[in-house]
């Protein structure tokens, strides 16, 4: 057994011991033991080095709220964590945890020189030390500053463990398992209400865990617990151990993160690592208990400093002395009690320090029988020792004046400023909080939830209190929730009900400017720190959390709020409430991305939506690119092609005869009813009541403030039924538009609208032989160009499918759009493509399909605009009917910004180096000797290079472009300043005279 | 994550059926021609911005897809009511009236 275990004392199992590795050296503890308590048990107190000075720090706590001691635990490949607390992390045989931000080792760190100079290290000294160079900053201050300060390294490598989700709907959700939740849970249950009981720990019992002396009724107190825990599984209550409530939002919806492996050897591999419950309760009970404060004295971080409370739960739950030799300063009862276990256990309590001149009779006669020497009215001034604390310095204090100090040797501080009751949840909801006198602590003042608090968390002291409460409030719970509730009593003999004060930092004969006297233990925040801060101006609560970062690490400022409270308020001259608290936010306790993520990583972080000719492009070779949500076919390279020669040989290929493209990702909105006309010219720039069924027009949809939303052709397959097409990423958008205008501005129109996106394979045909494939395929429809002139739709048979097949061009070529239902799109494109065989159909992607639409000057909207082109700034005044008199966006277009001249308007740019691609998005200048920064005149919207034309082309949006026609302006880029030439936007067959094939 | 009153399906449904469409009782003009440029900029651009009850669109599109108008406190963030397009506001005095009751 090792130095510091208690004999057949703790929840632990003496007879199954666990060998685990700390920083390389193994180490023995038991089944039941967390890393701190097996750590402690082998005398090990030194577990790491603090964020910014990089500090000696050991255990301070026994629970969640730890911030000192984070180390990494790794389980194999992938599966290190950073910032475990040691509080927390079960051991399990092999395990194997090292400390974090130390070099070369953990008691010689190199960075320790930090804590020398703390004097340059006080709070804002980011702000102010690192001001000049001003370009020092971010190539050599910041990447200093953050290698040198931080807690662990996140690991590299991917994360093999999977995470759950799951919902659950409840009437009542009681958070915490200790005496309050336990008697909250049973009432609410036994009232006939379903309840959940979730409970961060591995196991249920709270508080009671740490206290096994209690009685009640009648039983010893784990007697009771098990009975307890027996009678909530027969009311059917949900017990979830190793379940925190991270976050509490609104209309009682809660997040619990379940941790399921990592406390287990091996764990199955179906098994999740953690589970992410979304809970709607109708009730919620937050019985949260307290947390204990530590007290603010220089030194009160050393190795071997540990709240009085946690050494409680350490001799009891884990069967752990925290020491051979205790001091015990405390300013609350609780830590004399803490005291007296101890002692009882064997451990030698060589003084009990108390703040307060007249701790009670009882307490003394306490400590007297054990033969422990009480200091009274006493203060805490100082401690000794490298990497564990071997000395106190205390001092008496005579009405405000420090006394003669006095040096007591020990191993072991034990400190208590009092309990903070824990109302995180409570304060996620908005709920507000009031200075309760009496307790020196805030309470729960007005609720915005349904939600009950129960025990520690409204200030209540004793077990046998807190049982109460915690029974009446489940059966609150319960009534609200519509049942008729039950509610029980109890009996506790030998509970501990006491009372404490609470302090700022504790008075000191030193000079306080040399106490290295902490607040925040995580963020290395002093008491010093805090009133800098307030002298240098910072009035309000949350400017000083800001500045000195006071309860911004990640345990949330659960040990330093009220401390850094307590100080700022006395560097101001308010009272605390007057200061007030900052807000605590979700997560309560730190929560891996992976719980967050759940189910959607990888292949299932996005929806990847694929067309029915998909599995052709696959089969082919194609590669793909993601549009929206669509996969689709990028280009088709053959072999030792890349992406370049692939391009250009899929755009010869069509422009010389023939080539194949799947467009089914178009958006396809249909528009059918007696008003559809109407509702067309409303919402499109042009005009549609004279287009006669068969035809098709291209269509320019705009937002009401006149700027280009979407675009696309549109076919009109009789009076009352048009087959609108839109961009492939715009359709919901589109839709979303449309259905707002008919549903809440024109709800007098009869149209219906209904998305045919996925509806419709679509395959277009384009090249001088288009028709000659086509027309074999198709019965209904004379395809001769007389009979279907361009711009055209009819409805038809396309190799027996029916079909909507439209003439129309989207690359300049003579051109069909063949769509047919999706479930024969494969069919047809597989028909085509082998009758197309003779015309050396080449199948292409949509990279050649953006190049031949770009020879053609032809716009892609997101691409050649941006949510500022109008219609005239497009060069598409055309298409905005003259005689309209309104539309979507219409009135917008005569607003005074959107007829001044020097609006950016599109163009063409012809590099003088026609091998020169120039990037998108590059910026334009129209002097390129100007002094930086130029003066921009407007960027590259589309570039490519053209196979056709045998030099590169550019579209651009230039500041009154179309005036610069003609004339030379210039593009810097990495490769070099660039010159180029404005011309107009079609660069190919500017007569359109391939259509009339 | 809010549960919201679809006024058409009748349901109290998550929040992530629905989705925000922005201030509500804004008129389209009938006859925007005839607005003057600073009135239409108004209608385009200039939105109450109130700290507290606001009427609001949101549109239930992953299940009836209706449009439907609904108070919410911008504060609290908690719904008064919702109601369909078309029927005037509710009456705020008695919609908070009836909130502190509960």
């Amino acid at each position: 057994m090792t130095a510091f275990r208690v004999a057949e004392s703790g929840r632990v199992r003496h007879d199954r011991p666990v060998e685990f590795q700390f920083d390389g050296r193994s180490y023995q503890g038991l089944e039941g033991d967390t890393l701190a308590s097996a750590l402690l048990a082998n005398g090990v107190h030194l577990l790491g080095r603090s964020f910014k000075y990089h500090r000696p720090r050991g255990i301070l706590t026994a629970g969640s709220e730890e911030p000192n001691a984070l180390v990494g635990t790794r389980r194999g490949p992938g599966r290190y964590e950073p910032n475990t607390r040691a509080t927390v992390q079960e051991i399990w045989d092999g395990l194997q945890a090292e400390s974090q931000n130390r070099y070369p080792k953990l008691s010689f760190d190199l960075g320790a020189i930090n804590d020398r100079l703390y004097m340059l290290f006080s709070a804002g000294f980011y702000y102010k030390t690192f001001m000049w160079p001003r370009s020092f900053w971010e190539r050599v201050y910041e990447p200093l500053i953050r290698r040198a300060a931080g807690l662990g390294k996140a690991p590299q490598e991917p994360d093999p463990d999977h995470y759950a989700e799951r919902h659950l709907h409840t009437d009542i959700l009681v958070v915490g398992g200790g005496p309050a939740g336990l008697s909250a849970a049973r009432s609410a249950a036994k009232s006939g209400a379903r309840v959940v009981l979730v409970d961060e720990s591995a196991e249920m019992g709270g508080h009671l865990l740490s206290e096994p002396g209690l009685v009640i009724d009648g039983q010893p107190a784990w007697d009771w617990l098990a009975g307890m825990l027996e009678e909530l599984r027969e009311l059917g209550v949900r017990v979830m151990s190793r379940t925190t409530a991270i976050g509490y939002y609104h209309q009682n919806f809660l997040a619990l993160c379940e941790r399921l492996s990592d406390h287990l050897k091996e764990a199955p591999a179906d098994l999740p690592r953690e589970r992410l419950w979304q809970v709607r309760a109708g009730q919620v009970v937050l019985a949260q208990g307290a947390l204990e404060k530590p007290l603010v004295f220089d030194g009160n971080d050393r190795p071997g400093v540990m709240l009085a409370g946690a050494a409680q739960t350490y001799l009891h739950r884990y069967g752990v002395r925290a020491g051979d030799r205790h001091v015990v300063a405390t300013s609350h009862d609780s830590a004399w009690h803490a005291a007296f276990d101890l002692s009882d256990a064997g451990s030698r309590v060589e003084a009990i320090v108390d703040t307060r001149a007249n701790p009670s009779d009882a307490l003394r006669e306490a400590a007297r029988d054990r033969g422990i020497r009480v200091l009274s009215g006493h203060t805490v001034t100082g401690t000794s020792g490298r990497l564990r604390v071997n000395a106190v310095r205390v001092n008496p204090v005579h009405d405000g004046s420090v006394g003669p100090a006095e040096t007591l040797g020990c191993d072991s501080l034990l400190m208590s400023g009092g309990w903070t009751p824990s109302l995180h949840l409570f304060s996620h909801t908005k709920g507000t909080l009031r200075w309760d006198d009496e307790s020196d602590a805030f309470l729960p003042d007005q609720q915005a939830e349904a939600c009950h608090i129960a025990g520690a968390g409204r200030g209540l002291w004793g077990v046998e209190a807190v049982l109460q409460d915690g029974d009446l409030r489940g059966a609150e719970a319960a009534e609200a929730a519509g049942h008729k509730p039950e509610s029980g009593a109890f009996q506790v003999e030998n509970d501990r009900t006491g009372s404490g004060e609470t302090h700022r930092e504790l008075p000191s004969d030193r000079k306080p400017g040399r106490a290295r006297a902490f607040v925040d233990y995580q963020n290395d925040v002093t008491a010093k720190d805090i009133r800098l801060a307030v002298r240098e101006g910072m009035k309000s609560i949350e400017h000083v959390k800001r500045y000195t970062t006071n309860g911004m690490a990640t345990d949330q400022g659960k040990l330093s709020n009220m401390n850094g409270l307590m100080i700022a308020a006395d560097a101001v001259g308010k009272a605390p409430p007057q200061v007030g608290l900052t807000t605590f936010r979700p997560p309560y306790t730190p929560t891996t991305f992976g719980a967050f993520a759940g189910y959607h990583r990888g292949d299932h972080f996005e929806v990847v939506r694929k067309t029915p000719i998909d599995s052709w492009a696959e089969e082919n070779g194609a590669v793909f690119e993601p549009v929206s949500q669509w996969r689709r076919a990028w280009y088709f390279p053959r072999q030792g092609e890349d992406m370049e020669a692939a391009v250009a040989r899929e755009c010869l290929a069509t422009r010389k005869s023939l080539g194949i493209f799947d467009a089914s990702t178009l958006g396809k909105i249909e528009i059918a009813g007696p008003d559809a006309v109407e509702f067309m010219n409303r919402m499109y720039t042009n005009p549609w009541t004279k287009l006669a069924p068969g035809r098709c027009r291209y269509g320019l949809l705009l937002g009401e403030d006149g700027f280009i939303r979407d675009d696309g052709v549109i076919g009109r397959l009789s009076d009352d039924l048009f087959h609108v097409t839109t961009t492939t990423g715009g359709a919901a958008r589109v839709l979303t538009m449309m259905e707002d205008y008919l549903q809440t501005e024109w709800p007098d129109l009869n149209v219906w609208l209904t998305s045919t996106t996925e509806q419709w394979a679509t395959i277009a045909l384009n090249g001088p032989n288009a028709r000659r494939v086509l027309e074999p395929f198709v019965e209904g429809q004379d395809l001769s160009p007389e009979a279907f002139v361009h711009m055209s739709v009819a409805e038809c048979r396309v190799a027996g499918f029916p079909a909507r097949l439209f003439r129309l061009s989207f690359t300049g070529e003579l051109s069909f759009e063949i769509n047919v239902p999706a479930r024969y799109g494969r069919a047809l494109w597989e028909k085509l493509y082998e009758a197309g065989q003779q015309y050396d159909v080449c199948p292409y992607g949509t990279e050649t399909m953006h190049v031949l639409r770009a020879e053609k000057g032809f716009i892609i909207v997101g691409q050649d605009t941006d949510g500022t082109v109008t219609p005239d700034d497009a060069g598409m005044s055309w298409a905005v009917g003259k005689k309209k008199t309104d539309f979507v966006g219409m009135r917008s277009l005569s607003r005074p910004d959107l007829v001044a001249p020097g609006r950016k308007q599109l163009v063409g740019l012809l590099t003088e180096d026609g091998s020169v691609r120039l990037d998108e998005g590059a910026q334009v200048v129209a002097d390129p000797n100007q002094s930086v920064p130029m003066a921009m005149i407007g960027h590259v919207s589309s570039s490519y290079h053209s196979a056709t034309l045998g030099r590169s082309i550019a579209l651009a949006l230039l500041k009154d472009g179309r005036n610069l026609k003609g004339q030379e302006v210039y593009v810097p880029l990495p490769s070099g300043l660039h010159k180029a030439r404005v011309t107009d936007t079609v660069f190919y067959d500017p007569e359109g005279e391939r259509l009339k094939v | 994550m809010l549960l919201i009153h679809c006024p058409y399906c009748d349901e109290d449904l998550p929040e992530l059926e629905f989705t925000y469409a922005g201030e509500a009782h804004i008129d389209r003009p009938a006859d925007p021609a005839s607005l003057d440029d600073e009135a239409w900029r108004n209608y385009l651009f200039i939105r109450s911005n109130v700290k507290g009850p606001h009427y609001e669109r949101w549109r239930h599109n992953h299940g009836c897809a209706r449009f439907f108008n609904a108070v919410r406190d911008t504060v609290s963030d908690r719904f008064l009511t919702t109601y369909r397009v078309g029927e005037p506001r509710p009456d705020l005095e008695s919609l908070i009236g009836k909130e502190g009751r509960e």
